[in-house]
């Protein structure tokens, strides 16, 4: 890279893409080049920053300054001002900078996130391998194939209690080492990026910010279990994750570190995208390999588990995203350092997107058990318009509606079984006093009704019976004991379904009605008005 | 691309299903799948009509109806739902003059529903063919319509 006088960061994402970036980088460029600045101002186009909803973003480095709600015709005066005469442009500023983003040592008080799997993201220019490389990148992977046995990358693994960050929390190393110790010359990676959780884009950002990262976790994943095929199973509405991880994967064949004798090594190892159809079940590992074997995505019987009899029957390790995202940082730096953040039983990072009425929705990176609290009111800038807090849904649809009285509730797996909740994908989904928890639980179960796959009875006809009883309590014509039924009804889809989809409902639906009793009785008179019902 | 060089481009193995109903739909200016389409399909991978039939069924990507020059998928999910995407449906539903699911006398649109796009920082959103659009208010849906209404002509 050529030193610069400024760097200027250009997140390129749906959200911005929509507000017109692409214009404007345009016209940026064009009038960078008329002032004769383009050598001596570098604009880089990242990936998201991680906020949202404030049109055009712009970050100036080196003064770290955050530019929001920009258009094509406030180009002139930022260069004119800012790039060539220092003086920031103050009403074109973001505002308050959420303080997520501002660094300890510069305000004191504020807090910084520690960021793992999202430090280049917003940072380098996620199609440009160099820039990748420039960062540290691939570094990981030389290590492992000069100075690692496959043992050794399980074993650090292993050691680092690197836990699966798709939902269930399952320890990586052990995945890793049945594949690897399961019969079979033939094995197979799968990259579980068929994000559809609602609320949940972490690895959406991941894609469209940092691909290389995800690749040589990838790669570091097929030589740990002996595998020379890796898929990445991308959902079907994600375009331009799915463009710019081509992009990523034909730069690293040419530079070699994919294909045949990667680096000059006998190690081999190829990869492959896989376009998703649109269908949520499809995230459940073994419906996302029917999916991959062209069939309809229905859930296979488990045991006998991927791990040995996964992608054509054959030993398969399934991953996501954010776990294959941790896994370079961890080799890089060791198990010792991974195991500095996060909680004991939980060690590292974890990315979450903070929804809703709060002030500056978003992404966050933050150490494992962080206070839900802390997440929502100092990260996520408490709630906006003044309103109080009334809920938060965590862990996405298949997630648990925490009352304020469970606020202090650590975010890692362990702390959250304690309240029967779950980490999920890490949506926190947050809901404001003038919430209809009556309305929530609706779209929750009418979403669920929607993307059953049809295949086991309890939850083809359970998710229909539960969308009557609720529609049933919107319309003011239940009773009580229609709520004690749509509670029995969610713990026997919870005993008796094939798949976590439909085991999952009986979260939300308990603690939907337990948490909020108030909100669902107070719908059982036929009187009651509620404008979110529509009644 | 015609069906038969979509065909070809994939060979016969038959993981390569989903990319084949994915491209020759891509390739309908109707944004469908035909039954002749799905024979066709089904006589190449050497698979049964009723699996092909099966797969492209269970997708929700996938559409065996003749749909509009637009497709407008707007999110349901809870974050959206919370956002105010119901009264972003009633006005679409109400300025299109048709259900979800259907599709404009004049083929123009087709409204559909969709889960979770991921771009939940600016919901209510919907997607209209490959284009996002976010913060939606009843007013803002209106106008983009007729925007579309206007580029069409």
């Amino acid at each position: 890279m050529k030193i610069a006088r400024m760097h200027v960061l250009l997140p390129v994402d749906p959200d911005t893409v929509l507000a017109g970036v692409m214009e404007f980088q345009k016209a940026l460029l064009e009038e960078l080049r008329k002032r004769n600045l383009e050598e001596e101002i570098k604009v880089l186009e990242t990936g998201s920053i991680g906020i949202t909803g404030k049109g055009i973003l712009m970050v100036v480095y080196p003064e770290g300054i955050y530019y929001a709600n920009l258009k094509v015709t406030d180009i002139p005066r930022i260069v004119e001002e800012h790039f060539l005469k220092g003086r920031p442009v103050k009403d074109l500023l973001l505002g308050e900078v959420p303080a997520r983003f501002v660094k300890k040592e510069k305000v004191g008080l504020t807090r910084e996130q520690k960021r793992v799997v999202l430090e280049n993201v917003g940072i380098i220019d996620p199609e440009n391998i160099d820039d990748y490389i420039a960062a540290g990148g691939y570094e990981a992977l030389e290590k492992v194939l000069t100075s690692m046995k496959p043992e050794d990358v399980i074993e650090e693994i292993k050691k680092s209690g690197l836990r699966g960050r798709g939902g269930a929390g399952f320890p990586t190393g052990i995945k890793w080492e049945s594949a690897k110790k399961a019969p079979g010359d033939e094995k197979f990676v799968i990259c579980n990026a068929d994000e559809g959780e609602p609320g949940t884009f972490k690895d959406r950002l991941i894609l469209e910010g940092d691909p290389h990262k995800l690749i040589e976790g990838m790669i570091i994943a097929g030589y740990a279990i002996g595998a020379e095929k890796g898929y990445i199973y991308v959902r079907g509405e994600y375009e331009l994750s799915i463009r710019r991880l081509q992009k990523a994967i034909q730069d690293a064949y040419s530079y070699n570190i994919l294909g045949k004798n990667i680096l000059g090594t006998n190690v081999n190892f190829d990869l492959e995208i896989k376009k998703g159809a649109g269908a949520y079940v499809c995230g459940e590992e073994t419906a996302l390999i029917e999916s991959l074997e062209g069939k309809r995505g229905q859930p296979r019987n488990k045991p006998p588990y991927p791990v040995t009899h996964g992608l054509w029957m054959k030993p398969t390790v399934v991953n996501n995203v954010e776990t294959l995202a941790n896994v370079p940082s961890i080799i890089k730096n060791g198990a010792e350092w991974y195991r500095t953040m996060g909680t004991e039983k939980c060690p590292g990072t974890k990315v979450f997107t903070i929804l809703g009425h709060v002030v500056y929705p978003g992404l966050i990176e933050v150490e494992m058990g962080t206070p839900l609290r802390d997440i929502i009111f100092n990260y996520g800038g408490g709630i906006k318009d003044g309103k109080r807090f009334k809920a938060a849904l965590v862990g996405g649809a298949a997630g648990v509606f925490l009352p304020e009285s469970l606020l202090s509730v650590r975010m890692d797996f362990d702390n959250l079984k304690q309240y029967s909740a779950v980490l999920g994908s890490g949506a926190i989904l947050v809901m404001n006093e003038d919430t209809c928890m009556v309305d929530m639980l609706f779209s929750i179960i009418r979403f669920f009704k929607h993307e059953s796959c049809g295949q086991c009875t309890p939850c083809r006809i359970g998710t229909y019976e539960l969308y009557a009883l609720i529609n049933k309590v919107r319309e003011g014509e239940a009773k009580e004991e229609d709520l004690d039924k749509m509670i029995s009804l969610s713990e026997a889809m919870f005993k008796s379904s094939f798949c976590p989809l439909g085991q999952s409902l009986v979260m939300p639906v308990k603690s939907a009605i337990e948490n909020f009793r108030e909100d669902f009785l107070a719908h059982l008179d036929k009187n009651y008005k509620c404008e979110k019902c529509r009644r | 691309m015609t069906r038969e060089e979509i065909l070809n481009k994939y060979g016969k193995s038959k993981d390569n299903l989903l990319y084949i109903l994915h491209d020759i739909q891509d390739n309908n200016p109707r944004h469908y799948l035909t039954e002749e389409d799905l024979r066709a399909v089904a006589n190449w991978l050497n698979l049964p009509y009723s699996y092909v039939h099966g797969v492209a069924t269970f997708y929700s990507m996938f559409s065996l109806k003749p749909r509009g020059k637009y497709i407008i998928r707007v999110c349901e999910s809870p974050t959206c739902h919370l956002m105010g995407s119901s009264d972003v449906i009633v006005e679409l539903v109400k300025t299109l003059g048709i259900g979800i699911g259907e599709t404009t006398k004049d083929e123009l649109f087709t409204l559909e529903l969709t889960s979770c796009i991921g771009v939940c920082g600016v919901a209510p959103a919907m997607m209209i063919n490959e284009e996002v659009y976010g913060n939606l208010t009843p007013e803002k849906v209106k106008q983009i319509i007729e925007e579309k209404r206007r580029e069409s002509k």
